[in-house]
């Protein structure tokens, strides 16, 4: 910690002389997202309970399901071949879940909000880091940081199957149409997930960020203004998203276990 | 006591944004240059100002031009103006604004995407260069980046960013040097750690700005402590018309931590109406004869004339500002006051919220974090403060040279003349420039026809360090602190707002009593960043603007402008003939009257006949092309 | 209405220093400064404190209380509760001159060091036409006050003064995108420099300089995350690169 207590600094001792509690952020963002990775990791291997046929639900951890030993029906984009072929059962949640897990990992706000709490780098504003060396996002691994745009494009593509995810599950329970509180579920959840990417800094940039002269491109002006809206509130979209995600997988599995009922509104 | 030693062609003593111009119009003539900042570099009081840049560039309405901003400049300053100045002053505003778009300001936009001008205080047509409300930090910034802009040129082309402009940051200036009755260089101590400074130069610019920290209530920082006038006069040069000082009609009056800070005219610009505690737009009560045909005089009409401003006249809040304050200054005598002796300032009701706060950004910022006051839906409680000193160093109109002293050069707040008995908002951004560029010329042409180095004597160099050592020296002497308060209360209450002839006597009484006071000030603590060894040799020239302003204001029996004499309430015609002329003979400060040039006949043709029968004398009238038609 | 409070603030030089905790009458509506200036004036006259508007605009009176860098005529003593001991430090992230001052001359370096802003060469004064919505990016980082908060409070720096050599400081940050967003700017390699020479690839977005900025500009969000994208663009997205090449040139309309 040569930082504070360089050279011809003010002598302080202490770290820092913050008297709030800063900590208290740090801590739950650990706590929060370590339980959702214990979570995460749970079901992704568990390989079970994440179709319920009845209303066709199936879970964002699920889909698009790529493995032939995923339950019939959930195959959307048919099968990678069998699973004897890749030498061992996997489970094919691990196979899709590399992609939102990237976009959120190279997300602009998850970055400050790991680098705070699992890093302390730094804890918080004014307090005192505890490594002896920093490079910032300039060297390997973190350079790969930069490659934020290549997960967003991706995570389209997972909001668009999520979504005629949320769409196949207006059925009714005699396989008509109709809607369930797991239709809602599976709502809410896509919206959710849209809300997070298109208020991504990214897809701040790609709209119109990158452009010199709005003038010269109105709507991609105006699109960049909608987007700059949502944009302020990235890092709400980005836990509530989270919480959804994780929401409408447990929801999935209550149901497909039996805990509970998926109530039927038609 | 260690010294540095530099030697310069030129050194500008203030970095504020007539310092500025100066510097960078003498560095492009390739001379060297020193700029000397009493605080940071880019901190200078020109950040404060906010509502713009007058120049009649016309973006807004295609009727303005030179001669129409002329004409509300001479008006405004009740015709005491010295008229070249406001000439050059007019012609040149435009160039410099664009200019300063050249070097990287960004204005605000006309749909056509030229720059922006609003309307102000005294501006006949839209006539302010503004970004929101923080006009005066885009200026400094971008002359702050365009001497950053060539010391990288330096740096290239010599090896060396610092080879011709170098900025010495938080250092005081307390001796103009002269030799053989020529600037010869300053003397002054860096603030940080006392240690001194000498400077040879061949030409000395001051742009050290104004004198409001004499006063109790007032708008201007620490650094306004008249230190460039003090400067010249001590160096033999002479100041004019030190009585008047602009009272700012909207300061805040609340929190008293704030009491004085400046609320922009833009807000009464945009809409914002004065009432007092009845409610009652009390300005229509206070609108003078001379402007009675170019004001509104129904709130109806007023209200009107912010959409329509080609058919109606305009509202009376927006009077000259000396109006404006003593209106104010009535009204809270009277006891229609507001509970903090101001009365309400308030856009609440006239504009949206939304509207507010992207027109006057730093406004709602100011009232929400200095006072808890959301100007989106209260009103603000404003009251009179000093904010500017229209008297000044007199000056060369085309060239700034200082009268009295050859190689002395100043610009800005610091020189007087240009404003008259009152300067209209937006004519000091822009009197930075134009008269700080023009200093700059003054200055290269001098530095040609003389262009011998001065060599400064040993016995002028000791007689600086003595009186700059002077506070270390001292013993058992007072507090600086409480003298300070003494100071700014005698000339709060007896030089102040609206004057007497018993209190400005009162105040040469206890003036004379702070002569003795001020010279056996003592200091405690060492010599690294002391504030009080710094206030100690403010005090001085505090003092000497105070006795030059009272002196002054004694002799000019009338009212005009910034000079309100309670028993010569109206304007008198033959004092407009009169400039007071101030210098200091020994440690005497002296006040001469000397006569005030007449307009010549192309300036006196763009008035009215009936216009300059206000203000000028039968005689005068007679004698002018103007008048006599 | 005044109440007394404890003030306790850090004495010193380069060489050494320690806390003085001193009691002091605040009168209502007062800011720190002025609790500052009530001990200056009374107790102990010699107290170093840089300021100078008094009103948040000029950015002088950069210090640390109770250990978050802060403006002190910007911090209203009713927030803090009825008998809290303050602590007032200077900025810690550069060189102390004296009790709360700094030597902020770091800022000053780099300022120097980027490159100015570049018209077209065949524009005339007076000529320029800029639209509003062209020009409010850049206005928005023109706001800023140069209190160097932004500055103090980073980590890159704050926590290690080597990286001072090879990093500009959200500041900075704030001034290069100003200049890649103005309209009229021809120096097309801003972006690169701006990652290879001024370090904006060392930033890693934790956000303190915005929370610290007293003109509330969006740093990170407006200025260093475009600029992180804009870097993007010209440095690690093959597809855009390609583009440029094709196209010979690093910008898009």
């Amino acid at each position: 910690m040569a930082g504070v207590h360089a050279e011809h600094r003010a002598h302080i001792q202490e770290r820092t002389l913050r008297t709030d509690r800063w900590w208290l952020q740090p801590a739950a963002t650990v706590f929060v997202l370590v339980s959702f990775i214990i979570y995460a990791t749970f079901r992704a291997f568990e390989n079970k309970h994440y179709f319920v046929e009845k209303g066709e639900l199936i879970s964002p951890f699920y889909s698009p399901c790529l493995s032939d030993a995923c339950v019939e029906g959930t195959q959307l984009f048919g099968t990678l071949g069998p699973s004897s072929l890749w030498g061992f059962a996997i489970s094919p949640a691990l196979l899709i879940l590399i992609f939102p897990l990237g976009f959120r990992l190279t997300c602009y706000y998850y970055r400050k909000a790991y680098y705070r709490s699992f890093w302390q780098s730094p804890p918080a504003c004014a307090v005192a880091e505890p490594h002896k060396k920093y490079t910032g996002e300039t060297k390997q691994p973190l350079i790969l940081q930069n490659g934020h745009r290549w997960f967003f494009y991706a995570g389209l593509v997972f909001n668009a199957i999520l979504t005629y995810d949320a769409f196949l599950a207006f059925h009714g329970p005699d396989g008509g149409f109709g809607m369930s509180v797991g239709t809602l579920v599976l709502l809410a959840n896509a919206t959710l997930l849209w809300l997070y990417s298109l208020s991504c800094h990214t897809c701040r940039h790609t709209v119109g960020g990158r452009l010199r002269h709005f003038s010269k491109h109105p709507l991609r002006y105006k699109l960049w203004t909608r987007i700059s809206i949502l944009n302020h509130h990235h890092a709400n979209f980005a836990w509530v998203s989270l919480f959804g995600v994780a929401f409408a997988d447990l929801y999935i599995r209550l149901v497909s276990t039996g805990a509970i009922t998926n109530y039927f509104f038609f | 006591m260690s010294m540095e030693r530099y030697s310069y062609d030129v050194v500008v003593v203030g970095a504020g944004g007539a310092g500025l111009r100066a510097a960078v119009e003498a560095r492009e003539a390739g001379f060297k240059v020193a700029i000397i900042c009493k605080s940071l570099f880019g901190k200078a009081h020109t950040v404060m100002a906010e509502g713009g840049i007058a120049a009649a560039m016309g973006n807004v309405n295609s009727s303005d031009n030179w001669q129409v901003h002329f004409r509300d400049t001479m008006r405004g300053g009740k015709f005491l103006n010295n008229w070249r100045m406001a000439e050059l002053h007019a012609k040149e505003s435009p160039e410099r604004v664009w200019e300063l778009e050249m070097w990287g300001a960004l204005f605000d936009r006309t749909q056509e995407g030229k720059i922006s001008q609003r309307n102000f205080g005294g501006h006949e047509y839209p006539r302010l260069a503004h970004v929101g409300d923080r006009t005066g930090l885009e200026l400094i910034r971008t002359m702050q980046q365009r001497i950053v802009a060539l010391q990288q040129q330096d740096g290239k082309n010599h090896g060396d960013m610092e080879s011709h402009i170098r900025v010495f940051a938080e250092v005081t200036i307390t001796d103009v040097l002269v030799e053989n009755g020529k600037a010869a260089g300053v003397y002054g101590y860096r603030r940080e750690s006392g240690s001194e400074l000498l400077f040879e130069a061949g030409a000395v610019i001051l742009a050290t700005g104004g004198i409001g920290k004499s006063f109790k209530v007032t708008s201007n920082s620490w650094e306004g402590t008249g230190d460039g006038h003090a400067l010249a006069l001590r160096a033999g040069s002479k100041l004019i018309d030190m009585e008047f000082v602009q009272f700012h009609p909207t300061g805040m009056v609340w929190p008293p931590s704030v009491r004085g800070i400046l609320v922009t005219e833009s807000v009464r610009g945009d809409g914002g109406v004065l009432t007092n505690s009845e409610g009652r737009r009390f300005m229509f009560d206070y609108i003078p004869e001379v402007f009675k045909d170019k004001y509104a005089d129904t709130e109806e009409e007023a209200d009107r004339w912010y959409k329509d401003q080609a058919n109606n006249r305009r509202p009376p809040e927006l009077l000259p500002r000396d109006e404006v304050a003593r209106a104010i200054n009535s009204e809270v005598k009277a006891g229609r006051g507001s509970p903090h002796g101001g009365v309400f300032l308030d856009v609440s009701k006239r504009l949206p919220a939304e509207e507010i706060k992207r027109r006057l950004p730093s406004m709602w910022h100011q009232f929400k974090e200095l006072a808890d006051v959301d100007i989106t839906e209260q009103p603000m409680e404003v009251g009179p403060t000093c904010h500017y000193v229209m008297g000044g160093v007199q000056v060369d109109p085309d060239t700034a040279a200082a009268v009295g002293l050859q190689g002395l050069f100043a610009a800005g707040e610091v020189a007087g003349g240009m404003h008259g008995s009152n300067r209209l908002g937006g004519n000091s951004l822009s009197d930075l420039l134009v008269f700080g560029r023009r200093a700059g010329m003054g200055a290269v042409a001098y530095l040609q026809s003389n262009p011998s180095k001065p060599s400064l004597s040993d016995a002028t160099v000791k007689k600086a360090q003595e009186r700059l050592n002077a506070p270390f020296t001292h013993t058992g002497g007072e507090n600086p602190y409480t003298i300070h308060q003494e100071l700014q209360q005698t000339t709060n209450d007896l030089v102040g707002i609206i004057r007497t002839k018993k209190e400005l006597e009162e105040s040469l009484e206890k003036l004379a009593k702070f002569r003795q006071r001020i010279k056996n000030v003592s200091v405690t603590g060492g010599r690294e960043f002391n504030p009080g060894f710094h206030l100690a040799l403010d005090l001085e020239n505090m003092f000497l603007v105070s006795e030059a302003m009272a002196r002054s204001a004694l002799i000019r029996e009338e009212s005009r402008g910034g000079h309100t004499r309670e028993d010569f309430p109206k304007m008198d015609s033959k004092w407009r003939q009169v400039n007071n002329v101030t210098s200091v003979d020994g440690e005497a400060v002296k006040c001469e009257q000397v006569k005030a040039k007449l307009l010549p006949d192309e300036l006196s043709t763009l008035f009215e006949n009936n216009e300059l029968s206000k203000y000028f004398t039968e005689e005068e009238l007679a004698g002018m092309k103007g008048g006599s038609k | 209405m005044a109440r007394p409070i404890n003030l306790r603030i850090w004495r010193g030089n380069k060489n050494g220093g320690d806390f003085h905790t001193v009691t002091v009458d605040a009168n209502e509506g007062e800011v720190v400064l002025d609790v500052i200036h009530r001990v200056q004036a009374t107790q102990l006259p010699d107290l170093a404190v840089r300021w100078n508007c008094k009103a948040g605009k000029c950015g002088s009176c950069s210090m640390e209380i109770n250990g978050k860098p802060r403006l002190a005529c910007m911090t209203r003593m009713n927030t803090f509760a009825e008998g809290e001991t303050i602590t007032v430090t200077p900025l810690r992230a550069f060189p102390v001159i004296r009790d709360l001052v700094t030597d902020v001359s770091f800022n000053y370096k780099k300022a120097m060091e980027i490159p100015s802003y570049a018209p077209p060469a065949n524009l005339k004064p007076g000529e320029a036409r800029m639209e509003q919505i062209d020009v409010e990016r850049s206005q928005e980082f023109r706001k800023c006050i140069e209190c160097f908060l932004c500055q103090d409070t980073c980590h890159v720096i704050r926590d290690h003064e080597e990286n001072k050599k090879s990093f500009a400081g959200p500041r900075f940050f704030i001034r290069i995108a100003e200049l890649d967003m103005h309209p009229l700017d021809t120096l097309r390699n801003r972006k690169r420099t701006a990652q290879e020479s001024h370090g904006l690839g060392m930033c890693n977005i934790t956000k303190c300089c915005t929370e610290v900025c007293p003109e509330h500009i969006r740093i990170t969000d407006n200025a260093i995350i475009p600029m992180k994208e804009r870097v993007v663009d010209v440095k690690y997205d093959p597809v855009r690169w390609l583009g440029s090449k094709i196209r010979k040139r690093e910008d898009i309309s």
